[in-house]
């Protein structure tokens, strides 16, 4: 676990994908029991997922980030320890695709229902999308 | 005279002189009543429809124009008022409204979204780009981003217009 920006108000844990299911228990034991918000960001080679944890007590927030390589993009749900996670996993599955394992209902939230594709993907396209002329 | 003018459906009917008697046709009657009870679908998409909700309540009063009967059902209603962004999921949905509805029936576009896509014209993933692209036909575009509680009055207006103006047959 490494620390990624110690002096920052909101602290940043950088973890292999491995270690979510522990770290966020340890989180959740420490007091920082609501996760608000799970997300991801594509960088190309990878998909980063942002969870933040907060704390009701300290209001203080823990952003834990690991990264996920574009052909195997699995990773240990969080709904069995937080419900919140539920819904946020499944928009996450929605735009990016990723497969949350042993999530109790992964399918879309949003989008409709026989899409196969993932929107906020960068290799996303479609017929529909009209693209923003460079100016 | 000149006040006689500005009432909308002082030219289709005819006082006869000196007697209480009017003439007037069956189909000119049946225009005018036509244009001056255009009952909308409650049906709002975004934030043009808060527009369309001030337009509907005392200020504005949209009921000054006839068209203030807001239907909960499609099987009521003349007009639709597409006030908003349109997604795709929505299409649907709005292309079975338009489908439920009884004939006559005229749809007013309200606001950038219902007429093109507007803001999301360009690289989004999930907004159907204006109402007719659904192959739903739109009788009156209104402008804006969102267009004034007036703009749309003026919109409710031309439609009027329109609907007096129709040759037979629609």
């Amino acid at each position: 676990m490494k620390n990624v920006a110690a002096d920052s108000p909101e602290k940043q844990i950088e973890i292999p994908r491995e270690a979510l299911p522990e770290t966020a228990r340890r989180l959740v034991s420490e007091g920082f029991d609501n996760l608000h918000c799970i997300t991801a960001v594509d960088k190309k080679d990878d998909i980063e997922l942002i969870y933040t944890f907060y704390s009701m007590d300290k209001h203080a927030c823990v952003t834990v980030k690991t990264r996920l390589p574009l052909d195997d993009l699995n990773i240990e749900s969080l709904a069995n320890l937080r419900r919140s996670a539920d819904w946020l996993e499944r928009e996450v599955y929605d735009l990016f695709g990723v497969k949350f394992l042993n999530h109790p209902n992964l399918k879309r939230i949003l989008n409709p229902d026989d899409w196969d594709v993932h929107p906020l993907r960068k290799d996303f396209s479609s017929p529909d999308l009209i693209k923003k002329p460079k100016s | 005279m000149a006040v006689i003018e500005k009432i909308p459906a002082s030219g289709l009917i005819e006082k006869f002189p000196g007697g209480g008697i009017v003439l007037t046709t069956g189909e000119s009657v049946l225009k005018w009543s036509k244009a001056s009870s255009l009952w909308p679908l409650t049906f709002g998409l975004a934030c043009c429809a808060f527009e369309m909700i001030a337009a509907g309540a005392s200020r504005f009063d949209i009921d000054r124009f006839g068209a203030g009967v807001f239907r909960a059902s499609p099987r009521q209603c003349d007009v639709m008022i597409v006030a908003g962004t349109i997604c795709i999921k929505m299409g649907d949905c709005m292309k079975r409204l338009y489908a439920q509805m009884p004939e006559p029936k005229y749809v007013i576009a309200m606001g950038n979204c219902a007429v093109s896509g507007g803001i999301f014209y360009h690289d989004t993933y999930s907004v159907v780009k204006g109402t007719e692209s659904l192959g739903i036909p739109v009788d009156v575009h209104i402008p804006g981003c969102p267009p004034r509680p007036e703009n749309l009055l003026f919109g409710l207006m031309k439609l009027q217009e329109k609907i007096r103006n129709e040759k037979r047959g629609r």
